[in-house]
């Protein structure tokens, strides 16, 4: 596989603060790469250094084997994590507007079938609701029918459903077999979405690979989650290690939950409310960063 | 190269609609350009028709060092204005058009002259308030200049000025602060093709609407016209070009809309008070006079009453042409070269 976007030994400073830290990466053509990591890791610089809105303080960009210059710009499509639009135009003539820029691209018809605006499409496109206006913005990233598409955490803010209609969206966008360069808070959204991902903290890449290659390597056990009233007294010198979780849960960690559970019936623990579950990007992500995912 | 530039007029074309669509829907702000003016000039115009200005106008030619070192009692009369002017003949038409109600020739002490028109009731009067000596009568003939065919220009001006800089300036920060221009930037939009589109949008949009107000109110109040409509057009269009680059060069990287507020008002105002939007600068001090030239907006209205009230032709305005062409080059550059698509 070949690689259409590759960064090598990117920097950014800004005053008092290294925001981009000796960043490399490579990005296979045909895959979403998810760029996840804290408020603050630096994923927003590196991706707009990538898009050629800011500029590096050293290192290169190269897109398909070349700096970025105006291919990559009729080639990218792009959706910043918060944009404004041109008031009083309707939801048509935005997508009209930003078509006339590129030198070709897809029919607007076929953008309103691809991300569902059917339903507002004449509407003003401030007085759309928070689901609608990602989907315009997905859609405007979309317009020239982009070789790579770039989406700086684009469900922030949506309800669990919008959020869901949104993935799905991007599935068929990935059908397309086209690029996508992803941040996002939400693990579930880069495990179910994300080919391949890189966990960014201080402006470097700690860990790199497939979701579950990573999950592999990083975790040998599984969950038992139980609450803590439940257990309260009974886990002394248990043989697995226990710690305390949020919500009045505890967790069990086990390489083996046939014994792990065996141990527990022991005990005279009621297995009533036992969850049992593994690992989690989230997990990992905690473990790597060592921080909260909205730190 | 054809398609390139097809493509850039296509980019060009895509941000002009844009633009113009989201300025004629917006309908408050559409609406207040349009009435302000109309008031202005109608209000004004029937304000001061309907009462004379308080104030006597007399031009006088003399080789005094000032006009408190002449003699005479009449140049200490209360309510009137005496002003030097350096020779008769530019003051001449002056009289015709009632712009200045008397001229008083005392250069030669032993024979001194004074020009009037003989339908300016205030020259009539000031006729009357002369003392008893050998001044010798002139009449001069002509259309009196209301205060109103005077003030049009201005009042226009004005309007034009503020949708110029406000309408583009502070346009532009906005777009900048919400993140627009960061989104447009990430596109092949190039930056000369968006600040083309905001000129273009803008000056058609100004254009339509003063001469849609000058004709409307015209139909009322018939202005004074000496001179070429299109000389006229030509200095206005210039006027504007160059206040609406005035505004994109204050708006090329500001990112406050507070900021971009204050400097919009740090050249709104001196240009609303000293490019004679409301009063002649005539009899002003002289440094009023040389801080009025740095302003487009001087050259426009000197150069738009010449050609309406004076008939002056493209000979006569060809310094003021010139400078609004400079000036709109020197700030198109300055704005282009420091323009800023985002927040640093």
């Amino acid at each position: 596989m070949t690689a259409i976007l590759e960064v090598r030994a990117l920097v950014k400073q800004f005053p008092g603060t290294r925001a981009v830290d000796g960043l490399d990466l490579a990005i296979e053509e045909g895959i979403c790469f998810g760029l996840l990591g804290p408020n603050g890791a630096g994923k927003t610089t590196t991706i707009e250094i990538i898009e050629g809105i800011t500029r590096a303080s050293s290192g290169e960009v190269l897109y398909k084997g070349d700096p970025q210059g105006q291919a990559f710009k009729e080639e990218a499509g792009i959706q910043f994590q918060s944009t404004a639009l041109q008031d009083f135009q309707t939801v048509r003539e935005t997508l009209e507007m930003f078509g006339a820029l590129y030198p070709g691209g897809m029919d607007v018809e076929e953008l309103v079938d691809l991300c569902a605006l059917g339903g507002f499409l004449d509407q003003d496109a401030r007085k759309v609701s928070g689901g609608q206006r990602q989907r315009l913005l997905l859609a405007i990233a979309l317009v020239n029918d982009p070789d790579i598409i770039f989406l700086d955490e684009p469900t922030t803010g949506l309800d669990p459903q919008a959020r869901r209609n949104f993935w799905e969206l991007i599935e068929r966008i990935k059908a397309r077999r086209k690029t996508i360069l992803l941040t996002t808070h939400y693990m579930e959204e880069a495990y179910r979405l994300c080919d391949e991902i890189a966990i960014m903290d201080h402006g470097r890449i700690i860990a790199q690979g497939t979701p579950r290659a990573l999950l592999k390597q990083h975790f040998d056990d599984s969950i038992l989650e139980l609450p803590a009233a439940e257990v309260a007294g009974k886990l002394e010198n248990f043989p697995f290690t226990v710690y305390e979780e949020e919500r009045g849960k505890v967790a069990i960690s086990t390489g083996d939950v046939n014994a792990a559970v065996a141990a527990l019936l022991q005990r005279d623990v009621s297995l009533g409310d036992l969850e049992i579950r593994a690992r989690t990007l989230e997990d990992l992500f905690l473990e790597l960063t060592g921080k909260e995912l909205r730190a | 190269m054809k398609a390139r530039l097809a493509l850039r007029f296509r980019r060009f074309l895509a941000i002009f609609n844009a633009r113009n669509r989201e300025f004629l829907r917006d309908r408050s702000t559409l609406g207040w350009n349009i009435i302000l003016p109309v008031v202005l000039v109608v209000g004004l115009g029937f304000i001061f028709s309907s009462s004379d200005k308080p104030m006597f106008k007399v031009a006088v030619v003399h080789q005094a060092e000032s006009i408190e070192a002449i003699d005479l009692d009449f140049l200490d009369t209360r309510y009137v204005q005496f002003f030097s002017v350096p020779d008769v003949e530019s003051q001449m038409p002056k009289v015709a058009r009632h712009q200045v109600d008397m001229l008083l020739d005392l250069s030669d002490p032993r024979s001194p002259h004074y020009w009037i028109n003989d339908t300016s009731p205030r020259g009539y009067v000031l006729e009357k308030m002369l003392p008893e000596g050998n001044y010798q009568r002139e009449i001069v003939t002509g259309r009196e200049v209301r205060y109103v065919d005077w003030l049009v220009p201005g009042v226009l001006g004005m309007n034009m000025m503020f949708s110029c800089l406000f309408g583009v300036g502070y346009v532009i920060v906005r777009y900048r602060k919400s993140g627009f221009l960061k989104r447009l930037n990430a596109t092949p939009l190039a930056a000369i093709e968006f600040l083309a589109a905001q000129i273009v949008s803008r000056l058609w949009l100004v254009m339509a609407i003063t001469i849609a107000v000058f004709v409307g109110t015209d139909l009322f109040l018939d202005f004074m016209m000496n001179g070429s409509w299109l000389l006229l057009l030509l200095i206005t269009v210039l006027g504007a070009i160059s206040m609406i680059a005035l505004g994109l060069m204050l708006a090329a990287r500001v990112t406050s809309e507070e900021l971009a507020g204050g400097l919009l008002n740090l050249v709104t105002w001196p240009m609303m008070i000293l490019s004679g939007v409301w009063f002649s600068l005539e009899g002003t001090p002289q440094i009023v006079q040389w801080a009025s030239v740095l302003f487009p907006l001087t050259h426009m209205l000197d150069g738009a009453r010449a050609v309406m009230i004076d008939g002056a032709g493209i000979v006569d305005v060809f310094d003021h042409l010139l400078i609004l062409l400079a000036m709109t080059v020197a700030f198109l550059v300055i704005g282009a070269m420091s323009f800023r698509w985002k927040e640093d």
